[in-house]
């Protein structure tokens, strides 16, 4: 009875919430054609929980869309795969489990501790991307086959069911979309906004 | 679907209509070897731990068309009562189980742990060792893991035969 009535309290609150004034209209149509850019797009999908978790800056995974810390202590490891015995793979397999819950997808590891963006903003995430100092040497057309193509980048999309068998919350905006962001992106310049 | 591969060194070939179905089901109601337990089924205890092709793996999260033409090792197939793995004769003389569900798990963790790291710190235990255990054996595990090490050591050194002294 306590979460009923703490659920109604919490959907009275929401309700309350979506309610517009005149003013705030305007702001969201002002975001909205702000957010509809290339760039905007792209990091709305690589400031998601599917993406930062697995580009954590304190070597410890995040899991769920709270992001906390990856359960039983597990962390990067030497060479972003866990430790020695146990490692990602011990657990996680080359696809989803459906099964178990346990998402999985081809060479599943940690992004390397340079390509660390928990905590950054969506420009410091772009540049970082961008450094080739810190995103393994790649040129922008490796960036985008990267973005574009790469199975765990993907996996995103297709992030399978959680161990309640509850479909994992997926980026705002579709695959296609994403995909057509990045290139849009890269084809002007791959110019990063200013803040 | 047809799945060829090995367990405990023995050709095994499986008829199954559901390719995704837990390998860990695979061993223990197709081939019947009940030594890999069932805890969660979420990857989250470990009880199922067993070997593919050398690394530890939960099972009940890998499924059965995976193990296409790789090697499984269960607890059965790690040593026998004549000739125990250096890890289950070190959870005998630790006298480790306390209600003994888990540990097929465990040992099965720590066998892959020193085939890695052949003596493993207390850090590379606590890294690598993380299943469950709600008798919380943990410390008579740990003295064991480190048992186990010296033993395995021992007997991989290069014999001495008794005749030599």
């Amino acid at each position: 009875m306590t979460l009923l009535v703490a659920g109604g309290t919490l959907m009275t609150i929401s309700a309350s919430r979506s309610k517009v004034s005149d003013y705030s209209s305007i702001a969201s149509a002002s975001k909205a054609i702000s957010e509809d850019t290339p760039f905007n797009k792209m990091m709305q999908v690589l400031t998601h929980e599917r993406c930062v978790n697995c580009h954590p800056t304190d070597n410890i995974p995040k899991q769920g869309n709270d992001s906390h810390p990856h359960y039983f202590g597990m962390m990067r490891g030497e060479e972003n795969l866990g430790f020695a015995a146990t490692k990602c793979t011990t657990c996680h397999q080359t696809e989803n489990n459906a099964y178990s819950g346990v998402p999985g997808a081809p060479h599943w590891s940690l992004a390397p501790k340079s390509m660390g963006w928990q905590g950054l903003n969506k420009y410091e995430i772009a540049e970082a991307m961008l450094d080739k100092t810190k995103n393994g040497n790649r040129s922008h057309s490796e960036l985008i086959h990267h973005l574009t193509q790469d199975s765990l980048v993907l996996w995103a999309f297709e992030p399978g069911v959680d161990q309640e068998g509850i479909p994992r919350e997926k980026p705002p905006i579709s695959e296609a979309a994403y995909k057509a962001a990045v290139l849009a992106w890269f084809e002007n310049g791959a110019v990063v906004p200013e803040e | 679907m047809k799945i060829t591969f090995s367990v405990n060194e023995m050709p095994q070939s499986i008829e199954i209509d559901d390719e995704n179905t837990p390998l860990l089901w695979v061993i223990r109601d197709m081939l019947d070897l009940k030594g890999t337990k069932f805890g969660c089924g979420k990857a989250a205890c470990g009880a199922c731990t067993l070997h593919v092709d050398g690394e530890a793996v939960r099972s009940c999260s890998y499924p059965a068309k995976l193990v296409e033409g790789k090697k499984v090792t269960t607890i059965e197939g790690l040593g026998s009562e004549e000739h125990p793995h250096p890890v289950q004769q070190a959870w005998v003389e630790e006298v480790v189980p306390q209600c003994g569900y888990c540990q097929p798990g465990f040992m099965m963790a720590t066998a892959a742990l020193l085939d890695k790291i052949p003596e493993p710190t207390d850090n590379d235990i606590d890294q690598n060792i993380i299943n469950v255990c709600r008798c919380a054996t943990y410390y008579r595990m740990r003295k064991a893991i480190h048992r186990a090490a010296v033993i395995k050591k021992n007997t991989t050194q290069p014999v001495n035969s008794e005749s030599d002294g």
